[in-house]
């Protein structure tokens, strides 16, 4: 049944191809399914009662009111449930003596932070199981809160947790003279105090605590019916909840099965193993019927791990003439009352990323980690990399304003020429790719640099009311996470490969099975693109299928940018080996050698005859197997792991234009112009919707997000109203464009774009704020730089008391709508 | 208990519900409406906008008793006789939607604010759904499509409007 191979019309590729996603059908037509919305027959619901104080004694619990409220099935403490022992895991001890308290299921002596669990009311609808939270009745006892890091570091702080005898978590340092990667910071900045032609810069920025705040509360159905415990789960990382469900629980692997269905946004705020899913599953055990547990928004805010939140005490040395000798970064990191999935890495993260794109010859990264009694701190869009961008951005800037330079051409001095690419760093990664001056120029050109320079140099003459703020973001970072054995290095508790399998349906479609997870990433459209031009069959047949530890057994999930770095190469490895298989049947049914044979399009020809099969016919043979190769087994799909060599490395520059209203204080995002470089772009139009997405939330650090606590180590954020998500108004269009140096590290050519807007656009905006109001004698307005903040700064610097505003009592991150409660009326004081 | 008679997406219905029901929680929990979704407890969010009677409502800030006699249309009834509404079919031209949990809420506000004003220039989109967040996108796109929605609905537009795409099915 030899047939003749259509004559070979190439389509055109599909990779580069501006696609409209497929995983839209269902979201635009409500056909969705997330979590909340799986309701096995006989669901019971879950309601956590939480602690409303920071750090207190729990002297006990009185719990028949609420036992006896209508349709509850039960209430529950730790010591109830048995599972006064059970700790959550932390899965990155970065140092051999870091300290770890128990992270409990619900807190039985002592509650550590406002919002944790102290028990839970199980009820026949989620409606009754929150009325009869109320009526739990805690007896505590409170403590002192520790809520400020270098407080808690100091002699006779207060303990969050006395048996760990200290507030450190631990401290990490990496210091490229010892590590033989560079030069002595030590060294480089004694040489620049004792040089006059050098400068040494100091400065202190903060990153503010923010909360991923993704718009899907988190939710998780256990199901113990069935042979496996189903955990349905609205989470970034199914694969890895499964293997610690079962550190966690005792349940065996084999008996869990984790199914992430459509998972609305995550941002790293859905890696994490929950206190509830580990609740859920005890209950499940112990109540033999499912439980479902959905958060309020406020419970969200509150519990779900937070942010950021770092002291960043930063020195720059450099020559005279513009040239950087050195680079020492000293954090303070706050974890929260305990440690995250990976919280205490998240900072480490950052280590590599301080020396930027710049030529730095010696850096030194000390990072200590402190406990206090506030919510958890973890991954956040960009994790530890936002932070070294940002500490390094700023920095630039402060030393070209201490030598009077351009902050652009300051950069360009310092940073590495394309032609020195691969270059090592001096952390010690290998940069593969990329072109800075070519991202720029580009910047620089769309955004009219120069002529908004005379624009502010204009309006700084004429005393206008509103000042022009330009700043610049220079940025690059690792994508990809991660090399295994980089991984291995750092003690970090997994690898970071990833795994795919392809399957080949007997009518022609064909099934990948990825184990990165999408939560909104457009994995399923990308991935299509690339098997459809890699195997040569129409985009529509194939299917993408993800997020079920039953189908897909394998994989390390979804964060880091790494789906497509690490998790398409492991697809391309699957469709190549399922070609090969298939070149063995193709031979043998054109009765040619495998050596004769091209595959092009879908199909392999006989070289130099018009014979031919196309892939799907030679599935279809295989799935008959009445004719194969002998000892051939009946199958061509095939599983792949991909290790990354290296990670990749983004970069981009970034150039923000803020007005700001001197009388008001007022920020007014006029132009925001971004060209990154993202290596191979295989769908544009996503990638534009992912820097779109990564600007509006790095700029929201900037200008709108912070997550406060009062005296009493009460979150005053605890609702959408307190915590100021950007919305459409508050935001312009953005002027985003790609160039492209293709990624040496992966086969693909790909380097991640899901952080890197993020990552970049908050210093580029801070020093535009800075850039405007410099000139009044501002030094530095910490973020959100909302017209408050930049009000006061003005006032301060020109001399004019202003009375400081109690964080407890108005919420600094509505700023541009807020009422000062001291000054209701804002008048001038 | 009291009783509640509405028509959502077409269909009537007729309920015991208890007074402090929320809209949302009796389209979900009792009719299975699950497209339509709950992302805050303040109304801030807009994740769970609905049309009552024609205009755009926050279901979490109506009690489901307030909606009796009352026409309700959800995510799942815009799409008329297996064609997409012109503000779903721009959604995905434009790339409106990373992880889709504000979508319904955001094509159901877009669309009873080009019921009021057609021809909205960008300013009056990014106003007309700032009641509506969006973690993903960072709205540029929602506003594009908005803004391509309404030019397909003008009267005598391309015929492209006048013949919507049919409702896709699972993976195409």
């Amino acid at each position: 049944m030899t047939t003749t191979a259509e004559p070979t019309t190439t389509p055109s590729p599909e990779v580069g191809k501006a696609r409209v996603r497929k995983e839209d059908a269902r979201l635009i037509t409500g056909r969705t399914r997330y979590t909340d919305a799986i309701t096995p027959q006989g669901t019971l619901h879950v309601h956590v009662v939480r602690s409303p104080l920071a750090h207190a004694k729990i002297l006990g619990v009185d719990k028949a009111e609420a036992a006896a409220s209508p349709g509850v099935i039960g209430v529950y403490t730790a010591t109830d449930l048995g599972v006064e022992s059970v700790g959550l895991p932390c899965a990155w001890p970065i140092t051999p003596d870091m300290k770890a308290p128990q992270r409990p299921l619900l807190a039985s002596d002592t509650v550590h932070f406002a919002g944790e669990g102290v028990a839970v009311v199980v009820a026949r609808s989620a409606a009754e199981a929150r009325d009869a939270a109320d009526l739990v009745d805690v007896d505590y006892e409170e403590m002192e809160p520790v809520l400020d890091m270098e407080a808690a570091l100091a002699e006779g702080a207060t303990l969050v947790h006395p048996d760990l005898g200290t507030n450190e978590n631990a401290t990490w340092v990496f210091d490229s003279g010892e590590a033989g990667t560079g030069g002595s910071v030590a060294d480089a900045i004694s040489a620049a105090e004792a040089d006059p032609d050098s400068v040494v810069v100091k400065r202190r920025f903060r990153q503010q605590r923010l909360i991923p705040a993704f718009m899907e509360p988190r939710s998780c159905v256990v199901d113990p019916t069935g042979e496996q415990m189903v955990i349905y789960a609205a989470t970034q990382i199914p694969h890895i909840l499964r293997t610690m469900t079962t550190v966690t629980m005792g349940v065996p692997e084999s008996k869990v099965r984790v199914i992430a269905p459509d998972v609305g946004g995550g941002f790293g705020g859905k890696i994490g193993v929950l206190p509830e899913e580990m609740l859920c599953v005890a209950l499940a055990q112990k109540l033999r019927r499912p439980v479902k547990w959905t958060e309020t928004r406020s419970e969200s805010l509150l519990a779900a791990h937070h942010g950021r939140d770092q002291i960043q005490d930063i020195t720059i040395t450099a020559k005279r003439d513009g040239t950087v000798t050195g680079l020492d970064v000293h954090l303070l990191a706050d974890m929260g009352a305990y440690l995250g999935l990976v919280g205490p890495g998240v900072p480490i993260l950052g280590a590599f990323m301080f020396n930027a794109i710049y030529r730095i010859p010696a850096l030194k990264f000390t990072c200590t980690n402190v406990f206090t009694t506030k919510t958890l701190t973890d991954a956040y869009r960009g994790a530890g990399r936002p932070e070294a961008t940002f500490a390094i951005e700023r920095i630039m800037d402060e030393l070209a304003v201490e030598l009077g330079r351009d902050p652009m051409e300051l950069r360009q001095q310092n940073w590495i020429p394309h032609e020195e690419f691969p270059f090592t760093t001096v952390v010690g990664l290998t940069y593969d790719s990329g072109n800075y001056e070519q991202a720029t120029d580009q910047a620089m050109a769309t955004f009219d640099y120069a002529g908004l320079r005379r624009e502010q140099e204009e309006r700084r003459r004429n005393g206008d009311p509103v000042q022009l703020g330009i700043g610049i973001s220079t940025f690059t970072e690792m994508c990809g996470l991660a090399p295994s054995r980089v991984l291995g290095s750092l003690s970090y508790g997994a690898g970071g490969w990833e795994a795919a399998s392809v399957r080949m349906l007997a009518t022609g479609k064909v099934e990948v099975i990825t184990g990165a997870s999408a939560h909104g990433q457009g994995h399923e459209t990308a991935f299509s693109q690339i098997v459809a031009d890699r195997l040569g069959v129409p985009f529509e047949d194939v299917e993408i299928l993800h997020g079920d530890t039953q189908i897909s057994p394998k994989g390390l999930d979804t964060y880091g940018s790494r789906s497509l770095a690490v998790g398409g190469p492991a697809i391309t490895m699957a469709v190549d080996k399922v070609i090969a298989k298939a070149k063995k049947v193709a031979a043998h049914l054109l009765e040619a050698a495998e050596d004769d044979l091209e595959f092009a399009n879908g199909s392999f020809t006989v070289r130099g005859t018009d014979k031919g099969k196309a892939i799907q016919e030679i599935a279809f043979a295989t799935f008959m197997a009445h004719d194969l190769p002998e000892g051939m087994e009946p199958s061509l799909d095939a599983d792949a792991v991909y290790d990354p060599e290296n990670f990749s490395f983004p970069h981009g520059t970034h150039l923000a234009a803020v007005e700001i209203d001197t009388e008001t204080g007022h920020v007014d995002l006029r132009k925001y112009v971004c060209v990154d470089d993202v290596g191979v772009v295989i769908n544009p139009l996503i990638v534009e919707g992912q820097v779109h997405g990564g600007l509006a939330q790095g700029i929201a650090q900037a200008l709108f997000e912070e997550a406060n606590y009062d005296e009493q180590g009460t979150l005053v954020n605890g609702t959408f109203v307190d915590y100021t998500l950007p919305s459409a108004a508050d935001l312009p269009s953005f002027d985003t464009a790609v160039v492209s140096t293709p990624a040496t590290t992966n086969p693909l050519g790909v380097k991640g774009v899901g952080e890197a807007g993020t990552i970049a656009s908050t210093p580029a905006i801070v020093n535009a704020v800075l850039d405007a109001v410099r000139q009044f004698g501002v030094t530095d307005i910490e973020m959100p730089t909302t017209s408050q903040r930049v009000w006061r700064a003005i006032q301060e610097a020109q001399g004019r008391a202003t009375q400081e505003t109690p964080v407890d009592t108005h919420s600094p991150g509505a700023g541009l709508g807020s009422i000062d409660p001291n000054n209701p009326q804002g008048e001038v004081q | 208990m009291a009783q509640v008679r509405v028509t959502v997406d077409g269909v009537n219905y007729a309920d015991d519900v208890e007074p402090r029901t929320l809209l949302v929680h009796y389209l979900r929990e009792r009719l299975g409406k699950t497209g339509t979704l709950v992302g805050c407890d303040t109304s801030n969010c807009g994740a769970c906008t609905v049309h009552l009677n024609g205009q755009s409502v926050k279901s979490c800030s109506v009690l489901a008793v307030q909606a009796d006699g009352g026409e309700v249309l959800t995510i799942e009834g815009l799409a008329r006789d297996g064609k997409l509404h012109p503000v779903q079919e721009a959604f995905n031209e434009h790339h409106a939607l990373q992880c889709g949990y504000c979508t319904p809420g955001m094509i159901m506000q877009a669309v009873d604010l080009l019921g009021d004003n057609p021809d909205p220039d960008e300013r009056e989109v990014r106003e007309g759904i700032e009641g509506n967040l969006c973690r993903c996108t960072g709205y540029q796109n929602i506003v594009r499509a908005v803004q391509s929605a309404a030019q397909k609905m003008k009267p005598g537009a391309t015929a492209d409007a006048q013949t919507p795409a049919s409702v896709a099915g699972g993976g195409n």
